[in-house]
């Protein structure tokens, strides 16, 4: 089935929230507008994921990152008092991080291509038409199956756990 | 997949935040407008505001976010695995309560470190 | 609709469209429209609660009283403090009352009426609910106020814990229904899962009461703390929408509840063909009788500090829920209902038949389960009942209060 051009321009839509997002996030003056700005950079990503035909994932975007992450963040902004005055766009660092997001690009960018291009790539292109049966289904059988994802699964909630006791440790710190 | 169903969100969420709009748009066309210096000043009780507003917060509010975060993350799996739920064998089950289980050891290692108290 | 439109000749995407935009419209109308009959409603149950009659003035029972607050709110005039972030100040009560309304979406009125059967309905009413919390915490940022940015701090913290407990009560339906459509769940409930897992229900209740910030709850906005907190420097129509956004959403509270745990639109024959409008009154029913206990509750339930309701989600509901979530995980699997078994029972007669032809096939099927959940689910809210009596004892211990009697009425009954 070839995208129509409802979907190109619903792709489009997104794309200019995450590329916006993302320009407002890094450019903006104040902290919190820069978490703002976030949101909509994420927002775009979950309209991806439901685009991709994996609406669990995009609920996980919305529920853990917008619901969560953010707000987490905010928090933090509010601890640091000193962060909330900043007036300048740039500091010193910028090009560190400029030539960190193009390194990181580059990898990404290069991993994909290399991937999806040879005799038997990695990254199969699939009409999204072709996908059948219940994938939510299919994720929470795998995530519990012992031939397929359980030890990562349990691997990273100890994570998240190790996580946790981490940030409590050094919150806790300096009291 | 429906995708008719996520347009329908999208329409729907577009229609959701027309509409609280439109009487807000009305009010603006409708009400008096006397601004005066002051009737626009933050209202602290009829105490003049000292300083600014956006003041230091305590490290607690970050250890609840904090703490909501890693559960947030934990229980989303739960749902995959609830929906499969009935053609699940024991040993799914038993793989399902170890992670209840490390949940509930992270909610005991908050609650002993004092992350949940509110001071 | 939609095929309407195709057969009178239109573009088959473009009749989707405008079918989606109507039936879109039309919902969300829906739920601002029944705003204004529940905010009577609420003031006429709140006035026969505390003994007085409720507005009364404005047409027959005062029933139009709420369109005169809305004119007279029309009027008001609008202020935006200095030094307040315009834009986030103006677009925070729209995304209050947008996150709100977004879970009628996925709601199911009847066996067809639903705006969209998500596969991930359940999670998707969650994921909007936080956009909500976002709103709270834009207003009071926005506002340059440090009571509004306290009161705000305060409520995402208490509504994200109070996150946690609902959504681990929320996966028991879903584990019990197998899906995590809200149709699905439904079409589970042969049963009421209230009579499955009571334990759940009154877990997602209290804790979604506590996410609309009603009493006992309601310290989000307490007046004598916080002086309303986030909104406190909202006006007019501005306050208005935040003030709809509560209402909405304290009714969409009892719909939910009443799909998740209620059975929704199912009950006495409803969900054949031919009774959409009973399963919508259905639906409707129940979620009132809910609104009921709501209202109940807010007009006689002092409100709680914020320490003993983080104490309280935290220390108890979030634990309670941990185990309940175990306790269902392996009780329930030996008794998945097999419904094509029991429709053949059923069909053979018998006993069996009997009952199925009172009851349904699904009942059957489902029974059960139903019995050995409602019987652990009793023990473990004895069990969790008495060790809230037992903290109760020694906390009046600790603080030197010697039995503790109920109020007697006997005073009044004297008069």
């Amino acid at each position: 089935m070839q995208p129509e051009f409802g979907q190109w321009a619903i792709f489009g839509l997104f794309t200019v929230f995450i590329i916006g997002g993302g320009i407002g996030t890094v450019s903006s003056r104040n902290l919190f507008h820069s978490a703002l700005w976030l949101i909509i950079s994420l927002f775009g990503v979950a309209g991806f994921f439901v685009l991709l035909a994996a609406p669990f994932l995009a609920a996980i975007q919305v529920l853990v990152y917008i619901g969560a992450i953010v707000i987490l963040i905010i928090f933090a902004i509010m601890l640091t008092r000193r962060l909330m005055g900043l007036r300048e766009a740039v500091n010193s660092q910028w090009l560190y991080g400029l030539i960190g997001a193009l390194i990181t690009f580059g990898v990404i960018a290069l991993g994909l291509v290399l991937a999806s291009s040879g005799n038997t790539p990695l990254l199969a292109s699939q009409p999204l038409s072709d996908i059948t049966g219940d994938s939510l289904r299919d994720l929470g059988v795998a995530l519990v199956d012992l031939n397929q994802y359980v030890l990562p699964f349990i691997v990273a909630s100890v994570l998240l756990e190790a996580a946790m006791v981490g940030a409590i440790v050094i919150a806790r710190e300096d009291e | 997949m429906q995708p008719n169903e996520w347009l329908f969100i999208g329409i729907f969420l577009i229609v959701a935040l027309i509409l609280p709009a439109v009487p807000i748009f009305l009010a603006q066309l409708l009400n008096p407008k006397r601004p005066s210096k002051m009737k626009q000043e933050a209202y602290e009780c009829g105490v003049e505001t000292v300083g600014d507003a956006w003041v230091q917060f305590k490290v607690q509010y970050y250890l609840y976010a904090l703490v909501f975060l890693i559960f947030d993350i934990e229980m989303l799996f739960l749902f995959p695995w609830a929906v499969a739920y009935n053609q699940l064998g024991l040993f799914a089950l038993v793989m399902m309560a170890g992670f209840v289980g490390i949940l509930g050891i992270a909610l005991i290692y908050a609650w002993r470190k004092g992350a949940l108290e509110w001071l | 609709m939609a095929e309407f439109l195709v057969s009178s000749g239109w573009n088959a995407n473009l009749a989707q469209i405008v079918a989606s935009v109507l039936g879109a419209v039309v919902l969300a109308s829906f739920g601002l429209v029944w705003i204004i009959f529940s905010i009577w409603l609420e003031r006429k149950f709140a006035g026969r609660v505390q003994d007085r009659l409720g507005p009364n003035r404005t047409g027959p029972y005062g029933l139009f009283q709420t369109f005169a607050d809305v004119g007279k709110l029309l009027i008001k005039e609008d202020i935006t403090p200095e030094g307040a972030d315009k834009h986030i100040y103006n677009f925070a009560p729209i995304l209050a009352v947008a996150g709100i309304i977004a879970i009628f979406a996925v709601i199911p009125f009847n066996h067809v009426w639903v705006g969209a059967d998500l596969n991930v309905g359940v999670l998707y009413f969650v994921a909007v609910g936080s956009l909500a919390t976002l709103a709270i915490l834009l207003a009071g940022w926005s506002s340059n106020n440090k009571y509004a940015l306290l009161g705000a701090f305060r409520a995402i913290a208490a509504l994200v814990s109070y996150e946690v407990p609902m959504m681990l009560s929320l996966a028991v339906p879903v584990l019990l229904a197998g899906s995590m459509s809200m149709q699905d769940i439904v079409k589970g409930q042969s049963i009421a899962y209230i009579f499955v897992v009571p334990v759940s229900a009154l877990i997602f209740f209290i804790s979604q009461l506590a996410e609309v910030g009603r009493s006992p709850f309601d310290l989000i906005e307490a007046e004598s703390e916080i002086i309303a907190g986030f909104n406190i420097e909202y006006s007019g129509m501005k306050f208005a929408m935040f003030y709809a956004a509560e209402f909405i959403h304290a009714f969409v509270i009892c719909v939910l509840t009443a799909i998740l745990f209620l059975g929704g639109w199912r009950g006495l024959g409803a969900g054949e063909p031919g009774y959409e409008l009973f399963g919508f009154l259905m639906v409707m029913m129940k979620s009132v009788a809910v609104y009921a206990l709501v209202m109940l509750i807010r007009n006689t339930l002092p409100r709680i500090r914020i320490d003993h309701m983080m104490a309280f989600n935290w220390k108890f509901l979030v634990p309670l829920s941990l185990v309940n979530l175990l306790v269902v995980m392996f009780l329930a699997r030996p008794f998945v209902p097999d419904y094509a078994a029991a429709e053949a029972a059923v069909a053979a007669g018998g006993l069996a038949g009997l009952f199925g032809s009172i009851f349904g096939s699904g009942f059957i099927a489902e029974l059960p389960r139903a019995v050995v959940l409602l019987v652990a689910n009793v023990i473990m809210f004895a069990a969790a009942t008495q060790l809230l009596h037992r903290y109760g004892e020694t906390q009046r211990a600790k603080l030197g209060v010697k039995d503790v009697q109920p109020v007697r009425a006997t005073a009044m009954a004297s008069d």
